[in-house]
């Protein structure tokens, strides 16, 4: 195995560890920071490296890229954190020594992410999906408040209702590789299950396929299956909410998209295409007409992600390589939008010392630079034009338009009803007379700017070779 | 030829011995219970005693009595004589065969506990409708699990022909079977249940607010009570040699058996009875009886095991296939 | 072969059963002991298939049920029903008959799913898959159906015990995914400590109920 894959591995491990034994939370924020940026680091270098297959590890067009904007994120969330951590000490939500397992489980988690991204094997990668789980259940809970518990309990059971249910289909996914490709590890191996995916039995496939959906699906946000997302989103620190929404969600896709692979690539077996669509519409429409009664700052957002990955599964049900890059970008796209509200919504929950969205008003007055963060990232959530999110919305509809006029309509007002409700809720949070505390922030808005500027270069110009690489993923899923 | 008189032979002196053993099947379970809780008990012979005094005492009944109070007692006891007389006990040539379909027999025994809920009822007094009620509610859960039991034997033997299923069973290699263990112990539980024993009914209580059986039977006397009580005996050994015929059919002579294989056949079937009730003396004494409301509960769990008994059957019949 | 299934059904056969003794029990201790009994079923399977299929890995993922499953989890549990103060009979959301039914429902669709989807599949790979997702449903409808912690707990211990019933069935997947396995329901059980000593710290008992009173859905 190469070194960089070791080290994208491995140093969220250790750094992990270490952590969780070093005093003083200071140390272990800038700990945080630093590991998160050589796992940077080293990813970049897998831009330049060529493919790998091999047993347990696979770099390949689809992976390379989630693998570096996994880390980015990451290493940006962690540097939000950072600053944002300092005040919940002071606030009193946080203990120093809760701060010490927070970051040693966010190293951990970072680690299992990369470790499912980059796995080949399908149990390695079912193994890293349920460690970033669990993780992430501690982290959701840390506050320990009746809310907290509430959620992260919630979070808890659903995430083992999927994670059990996708790892049955998991077995079954062996199961018909093991007729083909015999026992052991090839048949477990996804690259090879692939290759020889034509030849596996249908049927086994299709029931594999159906609880891997739901199971996988959940972890996603998909509705119905979506009651734990709100509620983590809203209780857990607003780092973890970065998290979860710009790297778990896409993380627990991409493993979903890697069985889509193999179903597409069997002529015979189900297509997956109707079901996702149906999924995908239904969370859709129904997160953006939740959007209208959230009163929770946090809640809102959660819910704009749970309406976002209804449209990227919608964008993969229809498939077909326009469609297909289009949900590419989309996840790109949204992941970094959406933590960058998250940063955000973060400070401004921080400065005003709450999360109700009618105790927040006059941002524009009181906080002009946090509220012109705040709108920008909105408009750029909400498919506005220059923003990159507007590229992919974009071609999502019209490639859908052309082959479904009548699904196109049908995200297309999905997707209004949420602006709609953006808005109405930036209108009240930004403008109107300051209300509510004021609390100091000395929070950085580096990260958010960070990520702004990256969607909003998207949006204005493409690089050809990243138009070249997520034409061949898109290629490759069918 | 020879065989048609053979199987005449085996099935007349199964139809006595099936009466001539049933009492003593449940003088045996008294007095076991008697013994265990340090007591000495009636001799066992005192059950033959009993019937014989009940049968020479004047029958009195009620002033508002109506024919079918006064001979449902014959009906019953003819019911569940014939009932127990076709369940191969020694030897399983008998001369009616054919008709010895279990589900022929759940029905005769449906036919007779019908007639003694419609007789206790005939009266009009309120114990009887107790007694009633409650032998109708547990009826109700008993005969589906019952006929799922025959249902996984039939599934495995082929037939629902007893002597058939007996022959099958023995026939085949001693292995571990746990939709028949399942099966086995439903139809336990459901044995139970019929046939009034703790934890479902208590056979020797007085009191009246907790009788099933007892409480339909006490306005009966005489020679009617006698044939009701022979009746309940049949019953018991009706249960016993069908659990045996089912489970633990060995040492039962073959279709085609002699005279000599009879003489083996018998000496086990009489050990298993034997053995049958004192573990049921046994069991009695370790168990409380149930609430009537918990009674449900225990019947659907019968219930619940001849499912699943079933559903094994059915399992691993198809991955075999 | 015959007689190597028979002892396969046997013992899968009993892990069913157990599952629906599960079901119909509402005394934690009770439920506390029948799932030991589960998983040392559970063990027992999996060492019969490791000999039957010359696989000695199978017999460290046996031994680890039975020492985690069988013994540690139980006792640990055990400790912290008597530590919380919890000796109450479990509340049930569905009553006992219902369950019983919908359980006897789940696992005759289980049964007759899996039989139709393998129909080439071996004897026991079969027969383990269709029962191990019998017992799969039948611990999901034990964490519907209960409100107390403890008992979602072991609901969802009995998942993880007909998962490897599957993986089991599913010959020659290797070692390294049932480790993790084993080691995944380890921290499993150390994130349900924590959380069931909060919630008990902060409503002064295990019931879920009263954390529906905080309802996400309503703000």
């Amino acid at each position: 195995m190469n070194e960089a894959v070791y080290a994208v591995a491995g140093i969220p491990v250790i750094s992990g560890l270490l952590l969780a034994l070093i005093p003083g939370y200071r140390i272990t924020a800038i700990g945080n920071v630093i590991a998160s940026g050589l796992t940077f680091m080293a990813s970049l270098t897998f831009l330049a490296m060529p493919p790998i297959v091999e047993n347990y590890v696979i770099l390949d067009s689809l992976n390379t890229f989630f693998i570096v904007l996994n880390t980015l994120v990451g290493f940006t969330t962690s540097a939000f954190s950072a600053s944002y951590i300092g005040h919940e000490i002071k606030t009193g939500h946080l203990t120093p020594l809760f701060v010490r397992f927070y970051h040693a489980l966010f190293q951990g988690m970072m680690a299992s992410m990369n470790i499912a991204l980059l796995a080949n094997n399908i149990g390695v990668m079912w193994v890293g999906l349920e460690l970033a789980t669990l993780m992430t259940v501690i982290m959701v809970g840390i506050y320990r408040t009746p809310n907290a518990l509430e959620a992260a309990w919630k979070y808890f059971i659903l995430g083992i209702v999927g994670i059990s249910l996708a790892f049955f289909g998991t077995i079954l996914v062996y199961l018909a590789g093991q007729s083909v490709l015999g026992e052991g590890l090839p048949a477990m191996t996804w690259s090879r299950l692939l290759s020889s995916a034509p030849q596996l039995d249908a049927g086994l496939l299709n029931l594999a396929f159906i609880f891997l959906l739901v199971g996988y699906g959940t972890k996603v946000g998909l509705a119905p299956l979506h009651a734990w997302l709100p509620d983590a989103h809203a209780e857990g620190p607003t780092p973890i909410s970065a998290v979860l929404s710009g790297l778990l969600l896409n993380v627990a896709l991409f493993a979903l998209l890697r069985f889509k692979m193999l179903m597409a690539a069997h002529p015979g077996a189900l297509k997956p295409g109707p079901i996702m669509i149906a999924i995908g519409l239904l969370s859709l429409i129904f997160a953006a007409f939740m959007l209208y009664r959230r009163r929770d700052i946090k809640r809102l957002f959660a819910y704009s992600s749970i309406e976002h990955m209804g449209l990227i599964t919608f964008a993969f049900g229809m498939g077909g390589p326009l469609a297909n890059f289009a949900g590419l970008l989309h996840m790109v796209m949204h992941s970094l939008t959406k933590s960058a509200i998250f940063f955000a919504v973060g400070h401004v929950a921080q400065a005003k010392g709450t999360q109700r969205l009618a105790d927040i008003r006059g941002l524009s007055v009181s906080h002009p630079a946090l509220a012109a963060g705040l709108a920008l990232g909105v408009v750029a959530i909400s498919g506005l034009p220059p923003f990159g999110a507007f590229m992919s919305e974009f071609l999502i509809l019209t490639t859908t338009f052309a082959r479904e006029p009548l699904l196109a309509l049908a995200a297309a007002f999905g997707l209004l009803v949420a602006f709609g409700a953006l808005l109405l809720r930036l209108q009240g949070v930004l403008f109107g007379t300051p209300a509510g505390a004021d609390h100091k922030v000395n929070a950085s808005s580096l990260p958010l700017i960070v990520h702004l500027t990256l969607v909003l270069a998207a949006g204005l110009y493409l690089p050809a070779a990243l138009i070249a690489w997520f034409q061949r993923a898109a290629e490759l899923l069918g | 030829m020879a065989s048609q008189i053979q199987s005449f032979m085996a099935q007349g002196a199964q139809m006595f011995l099936v009466l001539a053993v049933a009492p003593a099947a449940a003088g045996i379970t008294r007095k076991v219970k008697a013994r265990l809780t340090r007591r000495q008990g009636p001799p066992v012979i005192q059950v033959y005693r009993d019937l014989l005094k009940l049968i020479r005492k004047d029958s009195v009944l009620a002033g508002n009595a109506s024919w079918f109070f006064r001979s449902a007692p014959y009906v019953i006891f003819a019911l569940t004589w014939v009932a127990t007389a076709l369940v191969p006990t020694f030897a399983s040539g008998l001369m009616f065969n054919w008709a010895a379909d279990v589900v022929a027999l759940v029905a005769l025994i449906g036919a007779a506990r019908v007639l003694l809920a419609l007789a206790a009822m005939d009266v009009g007094t309120s114990f009887g409708g107790i007694g009633s009620s409650r032998e109708m509610m547990i009826a109700s859960l008993a005969e589906p699990a019952t006929l799922l039991v025959v249902l996984t034997t039939a599934l495995t033997a082929g037939t629902t022909r007893l002597p058939e299923v007996a022959q099958f069973l023995i026939s085949q290699p001693l292995e571990i079977r746990v939709s028949f263990a399942l099966a086995f112990v439903a139809l336990s539980m459901v044995a139970l249940a019929e046939n009034a024993r703790i934890p479902v009914d208590n056979p020797a209580t007085h009191l009246e607010l907790t009788m099933v059986h007892e409480a339909m039977v006490l306005e009966y006397s005489g020679r009617h009570l006698a044939m009701i009580e022979a009746a309940a005996h049949l019953k018991l050994v009706l249960y016993i040699s069908l659990i045996i015929c089912l489970f633990l059919p060995f040492g039962m002579a073959p279709l085609e058996g002699e005279p000599i294989v009879w003489m083996i056949g018998l000496g086990a079937y009489l050990a298993k009875v034997c053995f049958s009730a004192v573990a049921l003396g046994v069991w009695e004494v370790s168990i409380a009886k149930m609430r009537v409301f918990r009674v449900s509960e225990f019947l659907g769990s019968a219930f619940v095991f001849s499912f699943l008994a079933i559903l094994l059957a059915f399992l691993s019949r198809e991955v075999l296939r | 072969m015959t007689h190597g299934y028979d002892v396969a059904h046997f013992l899968a056969g009993t892990m069913l059963v157990a599952s629906f003794t599960l079901l119909y029990q509402d005394r934690i201790f009770a439920v506390l002991n029948t799932f030991a009994a589960q998983a040392m079923a559970l063990a027992l399977a999996v060492a019969w298939q490791g000999y039957v299929q010359h696989h000695p890995d199978l017999f460290i993922t046996a031994a680890m049920a039975f020492g985690l499953k069988g013994i540690v989890i139980p006792l640990a549990l055990n400790r912290m029903v008597v530590r919380l103060g919890i000796h109450r009979d479990v509340d049930q959301a569905v009553n006992v008959a219902m369950a019983m039914f919908l359980g006897l429902g789940l696992t005759s669709l289980a049964l007759l799913l899996v039989l139709k989807v393998t129909p080439g599949a071996a004897s026991f790979t079969r027969e383990g898959l269709a029962l191990a997702l019998a017992i799969i449903l039948l611990g999901f409808l034990m964490m519907i159906t209960r409100r107390n912690a403890v008992t979602q707990i072991v609901g969802f211990m009995s998942i993880e015990n007909g998962l490897i019933l599957a993986a089991t069935g599913a010959r020659g997947m290797p070692l390294v995914v049932e480790v993790s396995v084993a080691f995944s329901v380890l921290i499993a059980l150390f994130v349900f400590a924590v959380f069931v000593f909060r919630i008990r710290e902060r409503f002064d008992s295990v019931d879920i109920e009263s954390l529906d009173r905080v309802r996400g859905e309503r703000r």
